[in-house]
């Protein structure tokens, strides 16, 4: 298991995403600054509002540094806005939303619509034995999916649940479902 | 409950998971008053996470009076065609018509604000009844219950709206987090007692027993005008902020909007915020609430 697992704190649901990952073992710091990001070995990008949290990282002086990790092969794992975060392209966004690149996948911000359209589904997931109960808010939907990424989970034909090498992408709420089990794999994942 | 599946999809929409989901992305953020789509840019160009798009804000309503009432349809599309973040808007208290069309329009919360005039003397809206979630005020925690039980996903202390005055908003906020340290401290037999004192059902004061948490996320709203003012109620307990009047009454509105962005992230660093609070020119003037002919926050039941 990683030494110290960061989850970036700037804005949104990165308290649950913490107590999940501490009661699974982790050790755990709420990363909001430059500094505290240079001390993980992993990281979390929670979801909340992707615009909002790519304007914050660049005016804490946090977007270059990460770029850097995630090209040194940071483990991260992107939930929602931290997918959106952490593709290659994204349509719907603003102008100046930054598009990290770490994963090679398009993704549509608010693809389901808006919210009266988000929903729980049960979900097969690569590697779990049992279905999974996911938690879709206003969700991303990926448009294209790189060569190099796989794909754990779909919904009616589109994925939900990518990984490519250090870096794994939910375009749902893992932490709201009372189900530890994505959080398990990711962490056996990048090295148990 | 309105929860619906729609046939073969296998998804399910309107549940609480679903619509409390949205409250806790909205975490640690600012939610703002706009009152077109140009404020709606600002807003959103200075990192809110949601917009609540409103014909007046409260300290204007306060200066005209008359009944204020659910904002005309198409200034909500106008701020919803310029808007990617979450757009909620406002019923009054008790006008489930107000809601059902609000719903009808897509938007992202309802806000069953004392800020309108109310339409029901005795009733709030029953909130189970619609796939779209609601956010209502509360002054203490038996309010608070009151309204989780009718459907409400999201709590915010009322405040005094339109006063740039965040004096009642931390009144609230410490009655409502003071009540749940004091209920996690309470054995059984007291346990009913808190709920015949805050007229409110024990499920949900046994549920605040035993997680020492109000069941769904709690934000602050009413008087803040401020990156200090939002550091201070988030060092409360308040998990995000509404802010008002605070911004667009400022005399540089999208310079306060961006530093009170920072400030509900930073709230604990006061090395930031000293940054962020430094030249923003001068905050909204603001009321003393003695001087208060109305008090919004005595509204709802």
């Amino acid at each position: 298991m990683p030494a110290t697992v960061g989850v970036l704190a700037l804005q949104g649901a990165f308290a649950v995403h913490a107590a999940i990952l501490e009661n699974l073992g982790a050790a755990t710091i709420e990363v909001r600054t430059a500094e505290q990001l240079a001390s993980v070995d992993a990281l979390v990008i929670p979801g909340g509002e992707s615009t909002t949290i790519s304007m914050l990282l660049e005016r804490s002086a946090m977007l270059e540094p990460l770029r850097a990790r995630l090209d040194e092969g940071l483990p991260v794992l992107g939930t929602c806005a931290g997918m959106i975060l952490l593709a290659s392209e994204i349509s719907d966004g603003r102008d100046d939303q930054h598009a990290l690149g770490a994963i090679d996948l398009a993704v549509t911000r608010n693809g389901y619509g808006r919210q009266i359209d988000s929903f729980e589904a049960d979900i097969d997931v690569a590697g779990l034995d049992a279905p999974f109960h996911a938690v879709f808010i206003r969700a991303p939907v990926v448009e294209r999916v790189g060569n190099a990424v796989e794909v754990l989970a779909e919904v009616d034909d589109q994925a939900v649940l990518c990984t490519s090498g250090s870096v794994t992408v939910a375009a749902f709420h893992p932490e709201l479902s009372d189900d530890d089990r994505i959080h398990r794999q990711w962490l056996d994942r990048i090295g148990g | 409950m309105s929860s619906n599946e729609a046939p073969n999809s296998g998804r399910t929409t309107g549940t609480p998971l679903v619509k409390r989901g949205l409250a806790e992305m909205l975490k640690g953020g600012v939610i703002m008053d706009v009152v077109n789509p140009e404020q709606a840019k600002i807003a959103e160009d200075a990192g809110a996470t949601a917009v609540m798009a409103l014909e007046r804000v409260p300290s204007d309503i306060r200066r005209d009076g008359g009944v204020s009432r659910m904002s005309d349809p198409e200034m909500i599309q106008g701020i919803q065609a310029v808007c990617s973040i979450p757009v909620m808007a406002k019923a009054r208290i008790g006008h489930f018509a107000e809601a059902q069309i609000l719903q009808s329009l897509g938007v992202d919360y309802i806000d069953e604000s004392e800020v309108l005039t109310p339409a029901d003397e005795a009733h709030h809206i029953d909130k189970w009844a619609f796939t779209v979630p609601f956010v209502c005020g509360a002054t203490n925690l038996g309010e608070a219950l009151r309204r989780i039980s009718e459907g409400a996903c999201m709590i915010r202390s009322k405040g005094e709206a339109g006063t740039g005055n965040v004096v009642e908003a931390v009144r609230h906020l410490r009655s409502i987090m003071g009540d749940i340290r004091k209920i996690g401290q309470a054995d059984n037999a007291e346990l009913f007692d808190w709920a015949k004192q805050l007229q409110a059902p024990l499920p949900l004061i046994q549920e605040i027993a035993e997680t020492g948490e109000l069941p769904v996320p709690m934000f602050c709203a009413g008087g803040i005008a401020t990156p200090a003012d939002a550091s201070l109620v988030m060092q409360l307990g308040a998990q995000a902020v509404f802010v008002g009047s605070g911004i667009f009454k400022s005399d540089e509105p999208a310079k306060m909007a961006t530093a009170i962005v920072e400030a509900a992230t930073h709230f604990q660093d006061p090395d930031i915020l000293v940054k962020v609070s430094t030249g923003l020119g001068d905050a909204m003037k603001g009321l003393e609430i003695a001087s208060l002919e109305t008090k919004l926050a005595e509204r709802g039941w």
